[in-house]
C-alpha cells in the first residue's frame, strides 16, 4: 500500500514562539539480519536520511541507522519566525524516496 | 536466530522469552504498586493450583492495559497524530472506497461514510451472523462481505488490508463501551472460550486464567501481567513494531507457555475473542490501542 504519514504541525503559533513538529513515516526498517517466517533473511530496506525545510531552508536533519525501529517517529523544535510551506522528505535504501508539504502559519 | 515455524519472526527476543520457562515462573514476584484483587491474592502461592472459577472483576477493578502503561506511551496512544496505528487507519479509509472483487463495489457503495454508518459496530463483535449461521469477529464480517457483496477472495488474518479495515472500524467506535450481543446463540461458543481460558496448556501448563485473572497486576521478569482485556485490537504493539490482530496477540501467549497454537482459522480463536469480549463488556473501546 501507499507510503503513509503522520505529521503534527502546530495550527498558527505566534511569531517566536517554539513549537513541536511531529513526523512518523509509515517504514518496515528491515535492518537485512532479520529473519521471516520461513528462515530466510529479509533485504535491508532502511529509511538512512530525512530532511525538513522551510521554504528550501534546511530546519532539521536526521540521520537514521538500522536500530530505528519500524514507523520512525521524529519530533523536533522550531522556532516560528516566519510563515512559510514545511517540506519533509525521507531518503532510503534502493531509490525510497518520500515527500510531504504542510503549511505553516505563523500569527 | 532461523525459524522454521511460518510464523512472524520477533524482531526482538522479549526478555522474559530468554529466561529458562522456570526461572521465569519463579521471577513472577507480587508488584505492590498495583491493587490486586481479593481472589488474585489468595491464590498467588498455588502455582500448582487448578484455576478456580474465574471471579469475574468487578468494573471497577478492571483495568485496562492502558492504565498501566508509561506516560509516555499512554500519549502515543491518545495523540492521533503520533498513534502509529493511524498510519493503517489511512489505508483502511483508501480501502474503505477502493471498488474490488468481481462486483466492482467498494465499501462506501454500500456502507457510506463510515463515520455514520460504523458508530458503534465494533464494540459489538464477535457477533451472530444468520445468513452463514455461524458466529463472526469483525475480520470475519469484512471477509464474509468481501466474499459475499464483493465477490472477492477473502484477506488473510493477519493481512496488512485486513487490519486497515478493522481498525477503521474500531476507530469508529472508540470510547464506546464494550456491547457483546444478548444473543443465546453465542452462548455455547462463550462457554467454549471460557473452557479454553481455563484450560492449562503447552509444557508450562498454565491457564490464561491463571496469569490474567490470578496474577495480573504482578511481574513475570520486567512484565506486568495485565488483566488481558482485549479493548483495542488491532492494536499497535511496540514489540511487533507493526498494528497486530487479537489472534496474534493470543498465539503469542499460547507459545509463551509453550503450547502448540491452535490453526489459523479454527473455531478456538473466535470463542476465546467471544469470552474475552463478555468479559471486558462495559471497558470502552480503544482501537488503535498502543501496547508495549
Amino acid at each position: 500500500m501507499a507510503t503513509r504519514t503522520l505529521i503534527h504541525v502546530p495550527d498558527a503559533p505566534r511569531r517566536g514562539e517554539v513549537v513541536e513538529i511531529r513526523v512518523t513515516l509509515g517504514h518496515p526498517m528491515e535492518n537485512g539480519l532479520r529473519p521471516d517466517g520461513y528462515g530466510n533473511v529479509v533485504p535491508r530496506s532502511l529509511v538512512t536520511r530525512f530532511e525538513c525545510r522551510l521554504d528550501g531552508t534546511l530546519v532539521a536533519a536526521a540521520d537514521l541507522y538500522p536500530a530505528i525501529a519500524a514507523n520512525p517517529y521524529l519530533a523536533f523544535w522550531l522556532r516560528a519566525e516566519r510563515a512559510g510551506t514545511l517540506a519533509f522528505e525521507w531518503t532510503g535504501d534502493h531509490g525510497f524516496q518520500h515527500r510531504e508539504t504542510r503549511p505553516f502559519n505563523v500569527a | 536466530m532461523r525459524r522454521r515455524a511460518p510464523s512472524p519472526a520477533p524482531r526482538r527476543a522479549s526478555a522474559a522469552a530468554l529466561l529458562t520457562p522456570l526461572a521465569a515462573l519463579l521471577i513472577a514476584t507480587p508488584a505492590p504498586a498495583q491493587p490486586v484483587t481479593d481472589a488474585a491474592k489468595a491464590a498467588t502461592p498455588a502455582v500448582t493450583a487448578a484455576p478456580a472459577a474465574p471471579a469475574p472483576l468487578a468494573a471497577p477493578q478492571r483495568r485496562s492495559g492502558l492504565d498501566d502503561m508509561s506516560p509516555a506511551l499512554q500519549a502515543l496512544q491518545r495523540e492521533d497524530s503520533q498513534n502509529p496505528g493511524f498510519l493503517a487507519v489511512q489505508d483502511g479509509q483508501a480501502l474503505w472506497a477502493t471498488a474490488a472483487g468481481a462486483a466492482q463495489k467498494s465499501c462506501a457503495s454500500c456502507h457510506g461514510e463510515p463515520a455514520r454508518s460504523l458508530a458503534g459496530v465494533a464494540a459489538r463483535y464477535p457477533a451472530w451472523d444468520s445468513a452463514s449461521g455461524r458466529a463472526l469477529n469483525l475480520g470475519g464480517r469484512v471477509n464474509a462481505c468481501r466474499l459475499r457483496h464483493q465477490q472477492a477472495t477473502p484477506w488473510a488474518v493477519d493481512s496488512s488490508e485486513l487490519l486497515a479495515l478493522t481498525v477503521l472500524i474500531g476507530l469508529h467506535s472508540r470510547g464506546q463501551p464494550i456491547a457483546p450481543p444478548d444473543d443465546a446463540r453465542l452462548a455455547p461458543l462463550r462457554a467454549q472460550g471460557q473452557a479454553i481460558w481455563q484450560q492449562r496448556q503447552g509444557q508450562l501448563n498454565l491457564a490464561c486464567a491463571q496469569c490474567h485473572d490470578q496474577r495480573a497486576g504482578q511481574r513475570l521478569g520486567g512484565a506486568l501481567i495485565p488483566q488481558g482485556h482485549a479493548t483495542g485490537y488491532p492494536a499497535y504493539r511496540l514489540e511487533w513494531q507493526a498494528l497486530g490482530s487479537l489472534q496474534r496477540r493470543l498465539r503469542g501467549c499460547l507459545v509463551g507457555v509453550r503450547a502448540q497454537p491452535y490453526a489459523v482459522d479454527a473455531p478456538e480463536w473466535l470463542a476465546l475473542e467471544a469470552y474475552l469480549a463478555l468479559r471486558a463488556a462495559g471497558m470502552a473501546v480503544e482501537t488503535p490501542a498502543v501496547r508495549p
